[in-house]
């Protein structure tokens, strides 16, 4: 059997669990059991559709006749697919797993039970469509399941406002998608992909299509200025649905811009790719000015999502410049950095938003500022954490690291483009994503300190404790994969071969072979890396600092009060919070991004009234084209509101002249 | 045997930087008080500070994790390894090429983060401060940094240190705007990561305007000893660094005989003393400035690196 319809059946599986799941989910303890299914089925998936990547060969096909009448529905795995379908199901898989110990808490099992199946057969299906109509039905099932799942709670008036703008830009990323395919099916309607890609679209024309899906895919994915549901949606729904949203989701938009770039269109022109580098890097930098603002913890890590999204995408752009002048080697290696950071961050921000659930099932809020000293009493989690925390922020030995060092590697082969624009643009967009790096250790650490260490903020902190031993094991399987991932990314890369030899048609050099399993993305005179060395070093020398200090240093050691200079340690809140931590980056780059404001107003001597300190940050997004768009939506509807108090008499008229307007217009059509 | 002796100079490395570290830093002490007109303690002195920090016993506070206790370890650890790659007296060392000019950057980055979180771990207001404006300091520099190793990767053709000072030292370089600029965003750059005037002052105890010192406030005993040998063997990297890169004269090649490498071992001590002098005197002429006026002076590094790549990048020649 080949490995579209073996997904396929995994696909249906999804489905019967979700049919299952209305019968069952109102049966107590039921939630467990179908959570298993879950991961049972998501595992089988994981393990058909990183076979097929492994064995390679021609893509699989299947045509099933369903749908409409003389297209049906067609199905295809590639190398393409398959990658991602394997990132997507082992997200899936480790996210049902997490759940098995995190829905117990879920007081309404019935409202996320059925629709996390469908979302998940819905993720697959977008993988293997072949064809733009069961490509689009399959992205608007996705859609409109994981619409469920946010409004879950929608007890919640703040979660109302996420599904309904989630539900809003959907909408939009749908209808631009819908263009997407319109234009490249042309007038006489060819949808299957094989009759896309044979078409010629011209430059023109191919441009525009980029740029629409750039729009679409990137409204799902999260790209700057088409972001805003993102941080609202994904920490609404539950945390691990939240993980699958931010770590897997996001992933599959980075799916559907790939295929419509690099495969559909097929990359040729050099000026597409400008804009793709330049949105990537400022909404990294953007997403990652946001969370280091923010104190909603899932939230916080929604905003890196967007951070890392544009890494991702800055890296595509690189690939396509690359590409379009025809230096394949060094389109191979941007591309399959991205593709790795795609692997990486779907591990990381799975772990880092199991964690927050974690946290927010033991102390019941998602407030940093509320949290403080959980690594006293959440300490198993906390190391794992910890792990997640030095991995997104880009730091070696562990894994996101590699895919960043592979990523400035790629614009350093930049110099050699022949274009003078993307020449200038380059440097700008390495500096961007240096930034983004630099800003996401401080996020992290701001993250880390405030939650974790320091003294307890709140009465809820005091209560915390463990997470239940399932959550545990997959957070700690996936910080495994960060290490593993981080030291011998070798193995990864060489996984991806077969997906950049498809799309670009020239894959890395093989890494397998290097000598020590160091990394050499282009030759070994320009740059090496080799993560497990460093690791062993850093190990090896840290071992020896600590067994020289227990053999030589003095062994006493003392318990005693802080010393903060000599001040008495006062009462928790006046440990350094969140807000100051990131004040000195909201003073200098807030003030560009956000507008940041602050004014003190300070009473009098003899005055009794307190001090008061406000800060003001704007939305500068929303402001200038979301508040816009919909005071002038408001406007119109007040206007036309008007219409809804006629007489049948002046409604049967407005009737009648729509009716002959549009005869006429027809007549004057044909 | 050839990689007999290449593993016995990577140890020798090792042991170098861990032994001039110390005196380093000894050197600038006594140069800055001798250029204030103060006698100074001896240079030696930063070793004894740390024996005697080995010998005496740690206090912790009640509030500390094993965060605190085993950072002290992490960070000395990846400072050392970092000094260890990067080229002193000699290029081509063994296991130069495991880590290039990003990687060391991004080691020195992991130091930072764990010091950072140890700083916010007991919970007092001034490792909080100490922290954050670690952090602040930090994303401003590492974009500057980078930018300058864009800038001496793309002259050099490559990241990895040990090629980029064999470049160096050839004839094909040549005098370069790029490289000049890319220095003096290098030179900045260090300054601020060290936690030198003008951006921190090392021997700073007015608590509000510490940085370095503010995160480090609780350490005492043998965790101390370890942090402050750390930003003692920071230091001496940077001027490695900045070294090898824009003054590799005198490093032996891999290969060369003994006497050569004497010879190289000399040379980086004359650079060291040569690099204390100019760090003492800069230090004693300029004055602190205020935590918020750090990001336009970085700012500043970061123009100056930005311009010595977009000069490469779109010129090419320059």
């Amino acid at each position: 059997m080949n490995a579209a319809a073996l997904q396929l059946y995994c696909i249906v599986a999804f489905l019967a669990l979700a049919a299952l799941s209305v019968a069952a989910a109102f049966r107590p303890r039921a939630s467990a059991g179908l959570y298993i299914a879950n991961a049972v089925v998501a595992a089988t998936a994981f393990a058909f559709s990183f076979a097929a990547l492994f064995k390679g060969g021609d893509p699989a096909l299947v045509h099933l006749p369903i749908g409409i009448p003389w297209l049906g529905a067609h199905f295809r795995i590639d190398a393409l697919s398959s990658f991602f379908l394997s990132v997507i199901n082992f997200g899936a898989a480790t996210a049902s797993l997490f759940a098995v110990g995190y829905g117990r808490r879920e007081p309404e099992p019935s409202r996320i039970l059925p629709f996390y199946p469908a979302f998940l057969a819905g993720m697959n299906l977008v993988l293997i469509a072949d064809d733009a109509f069961t490509f689009l039905v399959s992205w608007e099932f996705m859609s409109l399941t994981s619409f469920a799942l946010v409004i879950a709670h929608h007890h919640e008036r703040e979660n109302r406002r996420a599904a309904f703008v989630y539900l809003t830009m959907a909408c939009f990323g749908t209808l631009s998608l819908l263009f997407v395919f319109g234009l490249l099916a042309g007038a006489d309607g060819g949808y299957v992909f094989n009759d896309i890609r044979s078409r010629d679209l011209g430059a023109g024309l191919g441009g525009a299509v980029m740029l629409l899906a750039l729009l679409g895919a990137g409204s799902k994915a999260g790209l700057a200025p088409v972001h805003v549901w993102l941080p609202l949606a994904h920490p609404a729904a539950p945390s691990h649905v939240s993980a699958l949203m931010s770590g897997v989701m996001t992933k599959v938009a980075v799916y559907a811009f790939i295929r419509i770039a690099f495969d559909l269109v097929g990359i040729s022109d050099w000026s597409i790719a400008a804009p793709v580098m330049l949105i990537g890097g400022a909404t990294a930098v953007l997403g990652i000015l946001h969370a280091l603002m923010e104190r909603d913890i899932k939230r916080l890590l929604a905003y890196s999502t967007i951070e890392n999204i544009g890494v991702i995408f800055a890296m595509l752009g690189f690939a396509m410049a690359f590409q379009a002048n025809g230096m394949a080697v060094q389109a191979a290696l941007a591309f399959v950095a991205a593709l790795f950071h795609v692997a990486n961050h779907s591990i990381f921000k799975g772990l880092l938003f199991f964690g927050a659930g974690s946290m927010l099932n033991a102390t019941g809020v998602r407030d940093i500022e509320q949290m403080g000293g959980l690594i006293h009493r959440m300490r198993k989690l906390a190391p794992l954490f910890l792990v997640g925390c030095v991995a997104i922020s880009a730091l070696p030995p562990l894994n996101g690291f590699a895919s960043e060092w592979l990523a400035f590697q790629a614009v350093l082969q930049s110099p050699d483009l022949p274009q003078l624009g993307l020449k200038i643009l380059s440097p700008m967009v390495g500096a961007l994503l240096a930034l983004a790096a630099a800003l996401a250790a401080a996020c992290f650490v701001r993250l880390y300190g405030v939650a974790f260490l320091g003294r307890p903020r709140s009465d809820h902190a005091i209560e915390a404790h463990d997470p239940d031993g399932w959550s545990l094991g997959v957070i700690g399987l996936m910080a495994a994969l960060c290490v593993i991932f981080g030291i011998v990314p070798g193995i990864v890369l060489d996984a991806l071969a077969p997906v950049a030899t498809l799309m670009l048609g020239t894959p890395l050099a093989v890494q397998s072979g290097n000598d020590w399993l160091s990394v050499i993305p282009v030759n070994a005179t320009q740059s090496s890396y080799n993560p497990l060395l460093l690791f062993f070093f850093i190990a090896l020398s840290s071992f020896l600092a600590a067994s020289v200090s227990r053999l030589t240093a003095s062994h006493d050691y003392r318990r005693s009060p802080a010393w903060a200079c000599g001040f008495e340690p006062a009462g928790a809140q006046t440990q350094y919070s969140g807000a100051s931590f990131s004040q000195p980056i909201r003073n200098t780059l807030g003030r560009i991004a956000f507008r940041a404001a602050e004014t003190v107003d300070m009473p009098p001597p003899g005055d009794q009234q307190p001090a008061r300190f406000t800060l003001r940050l704007r939305d500068l997004v929303w402001d200038a084209i979301y508040g816009r768009i919909a005071s002038v939506i408001n406007a119109i509807s007040d206007k036309l509101n008007a219409l809804q108090f006629l007489t049948i008499r002046r409604y049967l008229s407005l009737v009648f002249a729509t009716l002959v307007l549009m005869l006429l217009g027809l007549a004057a059509w044909s | 045997m050839v990689l007999a002796e290449r593993f016995l100079f990577q140890g020798f490395q090792m042991l170098l930087v861990l032994a001039l570290a110390p005196l380093l830093t000894g050197i600038v002490r006594k140069l800055k008080a001798r250029l204030t007109r103060r006698r100074g303690a001896s240079i030696f002195q930063p070793y004894r500070d740390l024996f005697r920090l080995m010998r005496k016993e740690a206090v912790i506070a009640d509030n500390a994790s094993w965060i605190f206790r085993s950072a002290p370890y992490l960070i000395f650890a990846a400072t050392w390894v970092a000094a260890a790659l990067t080229p002193t007296f000699r290029t081509g060392l063994m296991f130069s090429w495991s880590a290039d000019l990003i990687v060391i950057v991004a080691l020195l980055g992991s130091a930072r983060f764990f010091l950072a979180l140890a700083g916010m771990d007991v919970g007092t207001a001034f490792g909080g401060i100490g922290s954050s404006r670690e952090m602040m300091i930090a994303a401003f520099a590492e974009p500057a940094m980078l930018l300058a190793v864009f800038t001496v990767a793309l002259v050099a053709g490559s990241t990895e240190l040990s090629n980029v000072a064999a470049f160096m030292r050839s004839d094909a370089v040549g005098l370069r705007v790029s490289l000049a600029l890319a220095m003096f965003a290098l030179i900045m750059v260090a300054i601020a990561e060290n936690a030198r005037i003008p951006v921190d002052n090392p021997a700073t105890h007015l608590e509000l305007t510490m940085v370095h010192e503010a995160m480090v406030l609780e350490y005492s005993g043998r965790h101390l000893a370890m942090i402050e040998f750390a930003s003692f063997l920071k230091l001496l990297l940077y001027v490695s660094l900045i070294g090898a890169v824009f003054v590799p004269w005198g490093l032996a090649e891999d290969g060369a005989g003994a006497m050569r490498n004497a010879l190289g071992v000399l040379l980086y001590l004359g650079k060291l003393i040569a690099a204390a002098c100019l760090l003492a005197l800069f230090e004693t002429a300029t004055a602190k400035m205020r935590v918020f006026r750090v990001p336009d002076y970085l700012g500043a590094a970061l123009m100056l690196g930005f311009l010595g790549a977009l000069l490469l990048f779109a010129g090419g020649r320059f």
